[in-house]
């Protein structure tokens, strides 16, 4: 059993600013758990009703107020800047595309389909593949994500990306892998009956290795 | 309620009478008495809450043996589990309803219910010093809304494609149209049964509003009011505006569902995350719902138990408001990966970081509460302490959920259902117990039994985070929510004897419940008979016998000071009640204004 609060290891480029902030958040939590739950033991503890105890009589304290009023305030306030940035990155500020793909997603599968020789989408030599991603390490793979029924949620937990597919909208999302190896595609939206065999495999390559696959697919799926 | 169940609350009145006795439909069925209505609530909330469990355990089994025949499976029809050889297996639709309806039923029928009907209609009118709600009928339809609607849900296991099958927060097209689900009738009961349920709510809030207002006992200011009495107000305030949204998105859905209308459904011109924006802008307040008078009942709890005024009553009761507030605009933190504009998401996520702050002072004022008090560690208090230390829990992992990029990869994972039951279960359901022993010699006149509870204290504490404190692990392992057999992943995998460990907590969690449920029924025959106040409390429901006659109050009750005047110098017991009148000449403040009986007393 892994009681750890670690995060699996992560292969993208802004998934170690995402790692990093969740272990700011961690260790800041984590000693506000410990600090307040020994207060709470300790009190507990420590004025436990014994023959002849009176508790004081203490209506609160202006400063005491003021203080822990404003302390946890500048905390979350400094989390969500810290976060924004990272947001940002992640969600807002889509980098050029080094590979534009479509991934639309239906019950219960994923449709990839990319560009071609041609290196544009919405051609005759585009080509698809099913359940699987395949991409080049490096480089910005831009996704246009689409649903065909009802929600689904495009999660590749390695590369720290989750974004739910709806019907009717074209939404764009992106990662660049740093590391050639095979890791998960999951559907993260309950979306039907089947949404647990909703898998797939992304496939990262090296540069080279990518323009190999990628024309050998594009051949063979050229009539 | 049922017969059994309302001859066990007549025989726990024996011998008590009131000076008109009303004919026993009135009194037990058609009631309008609040604390009778009050009664009715907590039964049928606990058989809920009993249904809810065994949902849970079922779908524990199958996360805990995926694929495992299931014991007892073989009872069930062949719609829900396919019988093989070696038992019945559970179908993948069936494990979505259970999902579903686990969540659905304990949020609306069990835990809602318990804080708001039982909590509310006992304690307001008490705690105020009124002789009943504002508008006994109305209160007595609140309770009757509530009966159908919750056979309309039970109901819809029966029907044809099974119970609801799309998550307690149903969203659509899953949910608009049975093609994608298989379930049709379910789906519209379901989407029946909650909008009865939310009439019942929006009935009872209109009720609590109208009496905190208008019939406070004299001298029973704002700032005298006790905090759950003020949990409860604001929470009916959040009801009031929050469940006709919900009622609005309801009935678009059903109309999708049966008249073929288009709100929610793309392929006619409709807008799937319409449905999330008003669902959430519902649902973010109903979670302030569950847990402001949770809230409420811990710090009254501990308070008396410790025998020392609240720490920051003012602050309290701001934070309370605080709450009330911001709930209205932090709806989009259940939405950051729902497609809409991500620009908004910062938005979400600075107001969702500072909704952390007024839960963060209540903690803070609780702890200083129990500093330097003469803490009586009876069952009501360790219950209390028990809300605290897991709503503190709760409360952080949201700190991790409220950052938007590291939600990115715990959204729709156990990490959420780590949260979800911290603060409802490790908190509201704490809370609860706590408030149902406190006040139990209240409603039925005798006390519960001390060392049972104690045995159920210690046995659900441990349970309890032997169940939820993994589920943070496997959140942060990648493992999704709603998922029928994670095994499924590769990735996954691994964890089976983690939540193989879970459910089997789960099983000996549920078990340990019977010790309460036991007690509960056998303190209301067999308990030692309570006196009018077994907790030297300061408020007013003590000052009258337990339980309480009809019209509560023998003679109007006069305020003169807070609630939480515990250990005053000026008393000569460590408790002063309310209603005492001031032993020294009255300080000028301390008179209460209105001398005169009127209700106002503002
Ligand atoms: C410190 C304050 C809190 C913060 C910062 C917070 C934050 C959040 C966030 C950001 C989410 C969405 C996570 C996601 O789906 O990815 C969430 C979910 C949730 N929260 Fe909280 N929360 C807090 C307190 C509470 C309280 C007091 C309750 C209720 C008693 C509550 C009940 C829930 C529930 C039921 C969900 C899950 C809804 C669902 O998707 O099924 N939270 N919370
Ligand atoms: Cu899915
Ligand atoms: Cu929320």
């Amino acid at each position: 059993m892994n009681w750890s609060w670690m995060l699996p290891p992560s292969f993208s480029t802004v998934s170690g600013d995402i790692d990093g902030i969740y272990m700011v958040i961690l260790w800041i939590t984590g000693i506000i758990f410990f600090i307040t739950e020994a207060l709470l033991f300790y009190f507990i503890f420590k004025y436990r009703h014994k023959e002849g105890r009176k508790a004081a009589y203490d209506h609160g304290s202006t400063k005491m107020e003021i203080a822990w009023t404003m302390v946890p305030l500048v905390i979350v306030l400094w989390i969500s800047v810290v976060s924004k940035g990272v947001w940002d990155t992640v969600k807002v500020d889509v980098p050029p595309a080094g590979l534009e793909i479509i991934v639309t997603g239906k019950q219960f599968e994923w449709t990839v389909t990319y560009p071609g020789p041609d290196g544009a989408l919405g051609t005759s030599d585009d080509f698809e593949t099913l359940n699987e991603l395949h991409a080049p390490e490096d480089e910005a793979v831009v996704i246009t994500l689409r649903s065909e029924d009802v929600l689904h949620s495009f999660f590749l937990p390695e590369m720290r990306i989750k974004q739910d597919a709806v019907p009717g909208r074209d939404i764009t999302v992106w990662f660049e892998a740093i590391q050639p190896g095979d890791y998960t595609i999951g559907c993260a939206e309950l979306c039907g009956i089947g949404h647990t065999t909703m898998g797939g495999t992304l496939t990262v390559y090296t540069a080279a290795d990518f323009q190999a696959w990628s024309s050998s697919q594009a051949q063979q799926q050229q009539p | 309620m049922s017969t059994i169940e309302q001859e066990m609350v007549h025989a726990a009145e024996g011998g008590h009478h009131d000076d008109h006795e009303l004919p026993f439909i009135r009194k037990y069925i058609f009631a309008t008495d609040h604390k009778m209505i009050a009664k009715q609530f907590l039964f049928v909330s606990l058989f809920f809450l009993v249904i809810g469990g065994l949902l849970a355990m079922m779908m524990r089994w199958q996360l805990g043996y995926p694929g495992e025949p299931m014991p007892g499976g073989m009872m069930l029809p062949d719609a829900m589990m396919a019988p093989t050889p070696d038992g019945a297996i559970m179908l993948p639709e069936f494990y979505n309803s259970l999902v579903t309806m686990h969540g659905t039923i304990m949020i609306f029928f069990a835990i809602m219910p318990l804080l708001v009907g039982l909590f509310g209609n006992l304690l307001i009118p008490l705690q105020i010093g009124a002789e009943d709600m504002a508008f006994p009928r109305l209160n007595m339809i609140s309770f009757w809304l509530a009966v159908p609607a919750g056979i309309l849900m039970l109901a819809s296991f029966a029907v044809e494609g099974g119970a609801a099958g799309s998550g307690w927060t149903s969203y659509a097209p899953l949910s608009a149209s049975g093609e994608w689900t298989g379930v049709y009738l379910g789906q519209q009961l379901w989407l029946a049964s909650l909008t009865i349920l939310g009439f019942s709510s929006l009935v009872g809030a209109v009720n609590y509003i109208t009496t905190v207002i208008n019939m406070r006992a004299p001298g029973m200011t704002w700032f005298r009011m006790p905090l759950p009495t003020w949990a409860l107000f604001v929470t009916a305030i959040l009801i009031l505006l929050a469940i006709p949204v919900l009622a609005g998105a309801l009935i678009m859905l059903l109309f999708d569902q049966t008249i073929g209308t288009g709100f929610f459904r793309p392929e006619v011109g409709g807008e799937p995350l319409l449905w999330q924006h008003l669902f959430w802008f519902f649902g973010h307040p109903e979670v302030y719902i569950l847990i402001l008078p949770a809230m409420g009942i811990a710090s009254e709890v501990l308070s008396n138990r410790a025998r020392k005024p609240i720490f920051g009553y003012h602050s309290m009761v701001m934070a309370i408001i605080g709450i009330g507030f911001l709930g209205w605009i932090v709806w989009g933190h259940h939405m950051f990966m729902s497609g809409m504009n991500p620009l908004l998401g910062t938005s979400f996520m600075i107001s969702t970081m500072a909704i952390a702050v007024p839960s963060a002072i209540k903690t803070f004022n609780w702890l200083a509460t129990i500093w330097k008090g003469d803490l009586h560690l009876d069952s009501p208090m360790l219950y209390a302490l028990a809300f605290v230390s897991m709503f503190i829990i709760g409360g952080l992992s949201g700190i991790f959920m409220a950052s938007s990029p590291v939600d990115i990869y715990i959204h729709d994972t156990y990490f959420i259902v780590a949260h979800i039951h911290y603060v409802l279960f490790g908190g509201s359901l704490f809370a609860i117990f706590a408030g149902i022993t406190f006040w139990f010699p209240k409603m039925f006149g005798r006390m519960m039994n001390e060392t049972l509870n104690k045995v159920h204290f210690g046995l659900t504490i441990v349970l309890y985070n032997m169940v939820f404190w993994p589920m943070h692990n496997l959140g942060v392992q990648g493992m999704m929510r709603r998922i029928y057999d994670f095994t499924q992943y590769e990735y996954l995998a691994p964890l089976q004897p983690m939540n193989q460990f879970i459910s089997i907590s789960v099983f000996l969690l549920v078990a340990a419940q019977s010790v309460y449920a036991f007690n509960f029924f056998w303190s209301i025959f067999r308990g030692e008979k309570a006196s009018n106040n077994p907790w030297d409390s300061n408020t007013l429901e003590w000052t009258v016998p337990s339980p309480p006659p009809h019209g509560n109050f023998p003679e109007m009750p006069v305020v003169y000071r807070g609630p939480y005047e515990y250990s005053s110098p000026e008393s000569e017991t460590d408790f002063y009640p309310q209603t005492k009148p001031p032993s020294k000449p009255p300080v000028q403040e301390l008179i209460p204004e209105p001398v005169t009986p009127t209700p106002e007393g503002f």
